[in-house]
């Protein structure tokens, strides 16, 4: 509703206060909302905690900080080069199999990291049955990569990640007119030169975008890396946490990582610079490169292999697991448990996506410096470290409950306790604050390549803004909506740290339950939860994928017939 | 746009619309062990008494944040969770209320609760060594210290430093050494460790199995669960340390919140969980040894052999437990 009101602010004349700060009140809103719980992490610097930071700096810093950074550089080589490759294998490219890989190869990312990692450590380490029958055959000199290593966990990562570049990638390079790399074509650029220098550059915003994503989880990520003890920057906030039993110090350290994120953001704004990239002329269907002979089977063996390894192989060891403890622990809770996951989901997936919706136009019809603050707010708290963060929503939960109790108490009544702490409303606020950045992202490069002539034209044909929405925007945007919209259904799903401390009483999710059997070693136990999540989140993931592959051509191939059907009517 | 509100209001009627529970008859337990651990010590106990108890496990950290956040407000009348360190922590930060009962005084040995009586043990695990019983002889084994002798070189296997158990064992040899002795037996088991520590104890019992190394430290339920799924594993426990100080034994327990709202229900509650009928489910249930020294262990654990136990308070290990972390950063042990 705010959204209406405010695309008035950009259509009609300037009147009233909110009229004239439509955009600014709601994105400052959104903001807010979002940099409560963040603040209140900042609010750790208000207490000095030298001890700590002493010890840490000593010790184990150094280390952290130089793993993490490894740890980045690797997964972004990974994701780009998975990620845009395959993007343009399947979206430009014509190979045996592409139909399926197309939207298969989306599928890893309904498999949570930590479950690919203790699925992958349990099958190929050292004791693990691949390794062990290696050695029966081969003797125990048999050479094995170590798989507890740094390779192992940017591997184990990348494959659980690459799909959001993927994702965005794909749908850019879907969007993009033939005519351009028709252009570069007939002005004498191969096929390599035409990907580098012109379907690359122009996909430039949804590469980042996705590749920003899959950075900010992995500065996130704890369960991972914890499953490999191999230490980040994250170890150092449990370890101050849990270990040195300081909240404090915990804070500071997690907001030292918020501000290298937003710094790091702020540089690839800068690098991008004033660029600009909506799409020009009219767009054709596009023209498959036939790939043939050789190169067609390398592309298929290269998408087959992948999709093997972070999906076929997890989703078989799972299944395998699962199946020789289903009889003692499948029962009547498992219905539970998916009911609570898939309304949870749900609620929070749409609450994201409008919140995204708003931040997106807010930017595109407003970008200026109040704005682009609020936006980078709003989507910081990604990078955030999940119990961290939910400790931010928690205080503020509690805060506002005790201000509220307090207040009562004052007027005489007695304490009512709990109010909205324990609550629905505190973790889907959990979800918002986490997951904007998600759906900002593919929300965010979708609008920009809609040409600000279209909506110009729809308006000077008489649209209201209403109807300029509901017709125009709603049906171009709509590849990026349901990309954000299935990006935050997943990640929701698999959400763990916030939905544990967050979730009202009995709410117990399958991500829950994974944590209790993974937190005591019991992998195959874990699997019977962890198949059912891979399971669920498949659902929206291939009835999504297979909308936007039907959708796609439509509205977004030929822009003009929206407008022209909604024309006739108009005018 | 009107279906899409229509669906979320209904949605979000469904979320709130949790069946209300009779004020009167419940209590509230925020716990850190685990729900298929304690669940079915609920049902009994509410089938016996009527009372109704909700829960919500997490980790310690975060339901102690949430429970010093809460304040006055909570609605927690009970903290379950495991390791002394983590007790000790919570009765530190003020959450937890101190408790007169003689029941839970004669159940609970001295040594397994606070001094203060604001936490008391429940359950007793013992972290002990675990060898190869294919390549190692029983009397090449004595203490956690010879562990760090350069003969076990390349042969140790150990679970990281960021598990509270072994933040908990480094600390009681802080107590008992000193903290310069300790720290040099930990860079000796740094230096003998034949791979990277673990993430969890049931892969060190495996890599010993798959020949990775020779001896590790572990809890025993550990071991018992893998005994359980492989009844002739080569594995075998050892009980170090019998000359003096005793195995590192570590306790899972509870206390009352401070400001618990209903107070003298969980009081009972945890009264019966240190009862004998009680204490045989809450340790047998994990395959660990029973707070209450009346009650015998599962006949499996008690296969294991009997074993002199570490018992000087175990709430030292909270209180060095800091420190233990510090030791073990400096020693270079993940």
């Amino acid at each position: 509703m705010t959204t209406e009101l405010s695309v008035n602010a950009g259509t009609l004349p300037r009147r009233s206060l909110f009229h004239r700060h439509g955009w600014h009140i709601a994105t400052m809103a959104l903001a807010a909302i979002v940099a409560m719980p963040l603040l209140l992490i900042f609010s750790g610097w208000l207490q000095a905690e030298n001890e700590v930071w002493r010890h840490l700096s000593e010790t184990v810093l150094a280390d952290l900080v130089g793993n993490t950074l490894v740890l980045l550089v690797g997964v972004m080589l990974g994701v780009l080069l998975l990620g845009v490759g395959l993007a343009w294998l399947t979206a430009l490219c014509d190979f045996p199999g592409r139909c399926f890989f197309d939207w298969a190869l989306m599928l890893p990312l309904a498999v949570p990291a930590y479950v690919l990692a203790f699925v992958a450590l349990g099958v190929l380490d050292y004791a693990g049955p691949l390794q062990t029958q290696l050695r029966s055959l081969f003797g125990d000199g048999v050479w094995f990569p170590q798989i507890r290593s740094t390779g192992g966990v940017i591997s184990v990562l990348v494959l659980v990640l690459y799909p959001y570049v993927y994702m965005l990638t794909r749908s850019a390079f879907l969007t993009q007119g033939q005519g351009t790399l028709e252009a570069a074509r007939i002005l004498g650029l191969g096929p390599w030169g035409g990907f580098f220098k012109v379907a690359l550059p122009m996909a430039r915003p949804a590469i980042v975008a996705g590749t920003s994503l899959a950075l900010m989880e992995t500065l996130a990520d704890f369960g991972t890396v914890a499953v490999f003890n191999y230490d980040t920057f994250t170890t150092a906030i449990y370890k101050a946490w849990f270990g040195l039993f300081n909240l404090q110090a915990a804070s500071q350290l997690a907001s030292l990582l918020l501000l290298f994120v937003a710094l790091a953001l702020i540089a690839e704004g800068r690098l991008r610079g004033r660029a600009r990239y909506h799409e020009t002329g009219c767009r054709s269907p596009q023209q498959r490169h036939h790939l043939v002979g050789i190169r067609a089977w390398l592309a298929t063996l290269a998408a087959a292999s992948l999709f093997g390894l972070a999906f076929v192989f997890p989703v078989l060891q799972l299944l395998l697991w699962a199946w020789e403890v289903v009889r003692n622990d499948l029962d009547s809770r498992y219905l539970a448990l998916l009911w609570h996951t898939l309304l949870l989901v749900s609620l929070a997936a749409v609450l994201t996506v409008c919140g995204a919706l708003l931040l997106a136009f807010a930017k595109r019809y407003r970008d200026d410096a109040v704005n682009s603050v609020a936006v980078r707010i709003a989507t910081l708290g990604y990078a955030m470290p999940g119990s961290v963060l939910a400790i931010g929503v928690m205080l503020t939960f509690t805060g506002i409950d005790n201000f509220i109790n307090a207040l009562w108490r004052l007027f005489g009544n007695a304490a009512s306790g709990q109010l909205l702490g324990g609550t629905v409303a505190a973790l889907l606020m959990a979800y918002l604050v986490r997951f904007l950045a998600v759906a900002f992202g593919p929300i965010d490069s979708g609008l920009g390549r809609i040409r600000p002539s279209i909506a110009e034209a729809a308006r000077s044909l008489g649209a209201a803004p209403r109807e300029l929405l509901q017709r125009v925007y709603l049906p171009l945007l709509r590849p990026g909506l349901l990309t954000a919209l299935l990006l935050v259904l997943v990640d929701v799903m698999k959400e763990m740290p916030a939905t544990q401390l967050l979730r009202p009483f009995g709410w117990d999710t399958l991500a829950v339950r994974i944590y209790e059997m993974t937190s005591e070693g019991e992998w195959e136990r874990a699997a019977l939860p962890a198949i059912t999540l891979i399971l669920a989140g498949l659902l929206p993931v291939i009835y999504l994928v297979r909308r936007s592959g039907h959708d796609a051509p439509s509205p977004q191939a030929s822009p003009r017939e929206p407008m022209n059907k909604s024309g006739r009517r108009w005018v | 746009m009107k279906n899409l509100i229509c669906f979320l209001l209904t949605l979000f009627a469904l979320a709130t619309a949790t069946p209300a529970v009779s004020a009167d008859e419940e209590i509230v337990v925020y716990s850190a062990r685990k729900e298929h651990l304690i669940k079915p010590l609920f049902d009994a106990y509410s089938k016996m008494s009527g009372v109704e108890i909700i829960y919500i496990t997490d980790k310690a950290g975060p339901l102690l944040a949430r429970l010093k956040a809460e304040g006055a407000n909570t609605p927690a009348d009970m903290l379950i969770t495991v390791d002394a360190g983590n007790l000790w922590q919570a009765a530190e930060q003020g959450v937890l209320a101190h408790v007169d009962s003689k029941t839970l005084n004669s159940n609970i040995p001295t040594h397994l609760r606070d001094p203060d009586n604001r936490w008391f043990g429940l359950s007793v695990r013992a972290r002990t060594i675990v060898y190869s019983t294919e390549r190692v002889k029983k009397g090449e084994l004595s203490s956690y210290e010879d562990l760090a002798d350069p003969k076990w070189k390349g042969r140790l296997c150990l679970r990281t430093s960021k598990k509270v158990y072994n933040q908990s064992l480094v600390a009681t040899m802080i107590d008992r050494l000193g903290e310069k002795k300790a720290e040099q037996v930990v860079k000796g088991w740094v230096g003998n460790l034949a791979v990277p520590p673990f993430s969890d104890d049931t892969r060190i019992m495996k890599a010993i199995v798959a020949g990775q190394c020779d001896v590790g430290i572990v809890n025993t339920y550990y071991f018992g669960r893998l005994q359980k799924k492989d009844p002739g594993v080569k594995l075998a426990l050892f009980w170090p340390n019998q000359k003096k100080s005793g195995v590192h034994v570590n306790v899972s327990g509870a206390g009352i919140t401070r400001y618990a709202k209903h107070k003298a229900a969980a009081i009972k509650l945890l009264e019966w969980l240190s009862s004998a009928e009680a204490q045989k489910l809450f340790a047998g249930l994990n395959m660990e040894y029973p707070a209450n020294p009346k009650v015998k262990p599962d006949p499996k654990v008690a296969a294991w052999g009997e074993f002199k136990g570490d018992d000087s308070n175990i709430a030292k290990a909270g209180a060095l437990q800091r420190k233990a972390v510090m030791l073990m950063d400096r020693a270079g042990y993940r």
